[in-house]
C-alpha cells in the first residue's frame, strides 16, 4: 500500500465521525429522557455537552481540510472526505436539536403534560432507530440500509403532521398555550433530527454511487 | 414510499463539455513492438480539435511511446515495428508515401527537458521557418514576435532577442521551445512531460499557456502529474502495460472512473 499515511489519516477522521455520531445520538436520547422524566439536571447536562460536540465537528472539518490540501485526494477518496464533512455537519445539528429539547424540558419544568406524549415518543423511537441504522449503513457503506431509512423518515413525517395537528387543537385553551408550544417545538426538533439522518443516507449514496439522490418525497 | 430519483440524470461534471469538435487524430488498433516487446496493444483513441488530451499512467506503460508514435518519432528506434493505424485528419500517417517532414510540420513536439538550440532567442524561433524557405526578414520578425507572444514569453525576452537562449531560466527555455514549435504553425502539439523539469511557478505558466493554446491548437500531453492532467485537460487516457484502460472526460476520470485500476492509480494506490 503506497498511501499508508493517507489511509491512516482517513481512518482517523472516520473514527472521529463515529465518535461524533455516538455523542450526538446519546445527547438526543438524554434530552428526551429529561423531557419525559422532567429531569432538569439531566437537561442541563445535555446543554453542557453540546460544546464538546461542536468542537469535535470543528476538529473533523480541520482534519479533512488538511487532508484535502496535503494529499489531494480524487474520486472515491475525495467523495469520502466530502461526505465526512457533510455527515459531521448533520450530526452536529442533531446535537443542537438535543439542546433545544433540553431547553424546552426546562421550560416545561415539573408541570404535568397537558396531553399524552405517546405519539412524540413513537416519533422519537423511530428517529433513534434511523440514526442507529444510518451509523451501521455508514460503517458498512450499505446503500440498501440507507434506503430503508427514508421509509422511516416518511413515517416520522406523517406522525409529526398528526401530532402537531392534535396539539394545535389543544392550544385554543389559553392556559395550555405555553406547554403546547414547547411540545410542538420538541416534535419539530425530533422531526428535524430524522431529516438529518435521511441527509446522511443521501450522502452515503453519493459516496458509493458518485451521484446525488433524493431519497424521499 | 421511497422514490429513488437521481437529482441529476446527467453527471454535473459532464454537463456543458460534450464536444462536437472534429477528430484530428485517431488511432485504430494501433500496436507497437520494440523487438519482441509488445509495448502498445490495440490502442484506440480519438483526439479532438481544440482539446487537451492528457495521457497518464505509471512508468513503462507506453504513454511516451504512444505520443512519439503520433509524429512517427518512434521510427528513430531501429527495432520498432507497428501495426494498425494512426490517422491525422483522416489519413494514416504510417501509410506509404506519407512524408514524415510534412507530418512533423503539422504535429509538433515539446519535450520533457527544455532543449533550445545554442543560438540566439531569435534564431531559435526563426530556425523552422527558415528551413521552410522563409528568408524575408520582415516576415521572420513577425513570425518570431507572434510565436513568442503565443508562448507567453514575448514581454520577458523582447529586449534581448539576440542573446543566447541558454541564458534563460528553465521555465523560459521551455516556453522558447513551445514558441519554436508554434513558429511552423502546427495543428497539433505533442507535449511529453513538459513541466517535469520546471519549478512550480514555471509549471503554472506552462499550464496557463496550454489552456490558452488550445483555442488555436489541439494538444496531447503526457504527464506524471495527475493534478496537472486534472487541471488542464479535457479528456484523459489512462495507460497501463501498453493498453488503454480507460479514456473519458477528465472530470469523469478524476471523480467517478469506471475501472478500479484507474481509481487505484489516480488515488495513488499503485504506480
Amino acid at each position: 500500500m503506497i498511501r499508508e499515511r493517507f489511509e491512516h489519516d482517513l481512518m482517523t477522521v472516520q473514527q472521529d465521525l463515529m465518535e461524533l455520531c455516538d455523542l450526538s445520538i446519546h445527547s438526543l436520547q438524554e434530552s428526551f429522557k429529561a423531557f419525559l422524566k422532567k429531569d432538569i439536571d439531566l437537561a442541563l447536562q445535555v446543554i453542557d455537552t453540546d460544546p464538546k460536540i461542536n468542537r469535535l465537528e470543528e476538529i473533523i472539518n480541520d482534519r479533512v481540510i488538511l487532508l484535502i490540501a496535503k494529499q489531494q485526494p480524487v474520486a472515491t477518496d475525495l467523495r469520502r472526505l466530502i461526505v465526512v464533512i457533510k455527515a459531521a455537519s448533520d450530526m452536529e445539528r442533531i446535537g443542537d436539536h438535543a439542546v433545544n429539547i433540553a431547553k424546552e424540558s426546562i421550560r416545561i419544568g415539573k408541570e404535568p403534560f397537558v396531553t399524552s406524549v405517546e405519539p412524540i415518543e413513537e416519533m422519537f423511537h423511530k428517529t433513534i432507530l434511523m440514526l442507529r441504522q444510518i451509523v451501521d449503513a455508514f460503517i458498512e457503506e450499505n446503500t440498501t440500509k440507507a434506503k430503508e431509512i427514508a421509509n422511516l423518515d416518511d413515517e416520522v413525517d406523517e406522525l409529526t403532521g398528526n401530532t402537531l395537528s392534535n396539539l394545535m387543537k389543544l392550544s385554543v385553551s389559553n392556559e395550555h398555550v405555553a406547554q403546547v408550544t414547547s411540545l410542538s417545538y420538541v416534535c419539530r426538533c425530533i422531526e428535524r433530527a430524522a431529516d438529518h439522518a435521511t441527509n446522511i443516507a443521501e450522502h452515503l449514496f453519493y459516496l458509493v454511487k458518485g451521484k446525488h439522490y433524493e431519497l424521499n418525497n | 414510499m421511497v422514490q429513488l430519483l437521481t437529482k441529476h440524470e446527467v453527471r454535473p461534471s459532464a454537463m456543458g463539455i460534450e464536444t462536437n469538435q472534429a477528430n484530428i487524430m485517431q488511432s485504430h488498433n494501433f500496436n507497437l513492438w520494440y523487438g519482441d516487446h509488445h509495448a502498445l496493444k490495440d490502442i484506440n483513441l480519438e483526439m479532438k480539435e481544440n482539446e487537451v488530451t492528457a495521457i497518464i499512467g505509471p512508468s513503462g506503460c507506453g504513454k511516451s511511446t504512444y505520443i512519439k508514435a503520433l509524429n512517427r518519432m518512434v521510427e528513430l528506434v531501429p527495432i520498432v515495428r507497428t501495426s494498425g493505424q494512426i490517422n491525422y485528419r483522416g489519413r494514416n500517417i504510417f501509410s506509404n508515401g506519407y512524408e514524415v517532414e510534412e507530418l512533423r510540420t503539422k504535429v509538433g513536439m515539446v519535450f520533457q527537458k527544455p532543449n533550445p538550440f545554442p543560438k540566439s532567442i531569435y534564431d531559435n524561433i526563426a530556425y523552422g521557418p527558415r528551413i521552410h524557405g522563409i528568408k524575408n526578414k520582415k516576415i521572420l520578425d513577425e513570425i518570431v514576435e507572434k510565436s513568442l507572444r503565443g508562448a507567453a514569453i514575448w514581454d520577458e525576452v523582447k529586449d534581448r532577442l539576440n542573446q543566447n537562449a541558454y541564458g534563460l531560466s528553465g521555465g523560459q527555455q521551455q516556453r522558447i521551445c513551445i514558441a519554436r514549435c508554434l513558429a511552423i504553425e502546427p495543428d497539433v502539439i505533442l507535449m511529453d512531460e513538459p513541466t517535469s523539469a520546471l519549478d512550480p511557478i514555471s509549471t503554472l505558466k506552462v499550464e496557463e499557456l496550454v489552456q490558452q493554446m488550445k483555442e488555436q491548437y489541439s494538444i496531447v500531453i503526457v504527464t506524471h502529474n495527475m493534478q496537472q492532467a486534472a487541471r488542464i485537460s479535457d479528456k484523459t487516457a489512462f495507460f497501463l502495460n501498453g493498453e488503454v484502460v480507460e479514456f473519458d472526460k477528465t472530470d469523469i476520470i478524476f471523480s467517478t472512473p469506471s475501472d478500479q485500476r484507474t481509481e487505484d492509480y489516480i488515488s495513488g494506490r499503485f504506480g
